[in-house]
């Protein structure tokens, strides 16, 4: 457990911060939806900036601050980033919304709509790995 | 105000991911790679953040309004279609592909590996792709 403590102090920083979005603005913290709103004019838009300069500036503050190193960069190509990035965009803004709107805020209140998309995405996540790590390494 | 708590909001949900290792492509691949070197750190990841909301989301909702806007905005869809089907399906290959998530994308900008930002910009051409499509 002592190996996990990280991810669970992460975790609840997450939390705080999906409950003070909600708490205080009445929004959910899904980063997708609030980039995309910033990125496509939406009215009322300052917050969503502001909620993404500090999601760019937090790790950097956490790392400073805490002397820690960066993470490794990938080792994966950029054609990987390139078609992993338009999947994610395009699979997240078609299924409103995944990872902390529903992964997170789901599990509180429509169970059924995330379980059913959790198991999906993390089914074909899985293959996708699978096969370019195991399967086709090169590709 | 209402700025400087999204600033705030979106300061300590970046620390937290980078706190978590969340912002490290190997750690969110590695929670895939169930038949391999299997990292699980995503699933306490999200179950404290679960936890938190489950704690706090009663004194939430015995409030009618947030504290600094009109009203609630939370999604209203319940119903399970051939979107939430496919967006999930195709948002997962792109997890398998890369080993990103929206927010850990974003909180990995100032990491200095010019591939974040092409997921980025690829993930915004993603994101105006399916709004043209889910709008025809």
């Amino acid at each position: 457990m002592v190996v996990y403590i990280t991810p669970l102090i992460g975790g609840v920083l997450i939390g705080i911060s999906a409950f003070f979005l909600l708490f205080f603005l009445g929004r959910i913290a899904g980063v997708g939806g609030i980039v995309w709103g910033a990125v496509s004019a939406q009215p009322d838009n300052a917050w969503r900036w502001l909620f993404v300069v500090g999601l760019v500036l937090g790790p950097l503050l956490y790392h400073t601050l805490l002397d820690t190193p960066y993470p490794q960069a990938s080792s994966l190509q950029w054609w990987h980033a390139a078609i992993g990035g338009l999947l994610m965009g395009f699979g997240v803004k078609l299924g409103s919304g995944f990872t902390s709107s529903h992964g997170v805020l789901g599990i509180v209140w429509f169970s059924v709509r995330y379980l059913i998309a959790a198991v999906i995405f993390m089914s074909t996540g899985i293959a996708t790995l699978y096969v370019v790590r195991y399967l086709v390494p090169g590709l | 105000m209402r700025n400087i708590i999204a600033l705030l909001c979106g300061l300590i949900f970046g620390v937290g991911l980078a706190v978590s290792g969340m912002t490290d492509t190997a750690k969110v691949l590695g929670f895939l790679d169930v038949l391999g070197n299997w990292t699980p750190d995503l699933a306490f990841v999200i179950g404290a953040a679960a936890c938190v909301i489950l704690m706090t989301f009663p004194f939430v909702m015995r409030r009618k309004s947030p504290l600094m806007s009109l009203r609630f905005l939370l999604p209203t869809t319940k119903f399970i279609n051939g979107q939430l089907i496919g967006g999930a399906a195709i948002y997962g290959i792109g997890w398998g592909l890369y080993g990103y998530f929206p927010g850990s994308a974003m909180s990995s900008l100032l990491y200095q590996d010019w591939k974040t930002a092409v997921f980025v910009v690829s993930m915004l051409i993603g994101m105006a792709l399916a709004n043209k499509v889910s709008a025809n």
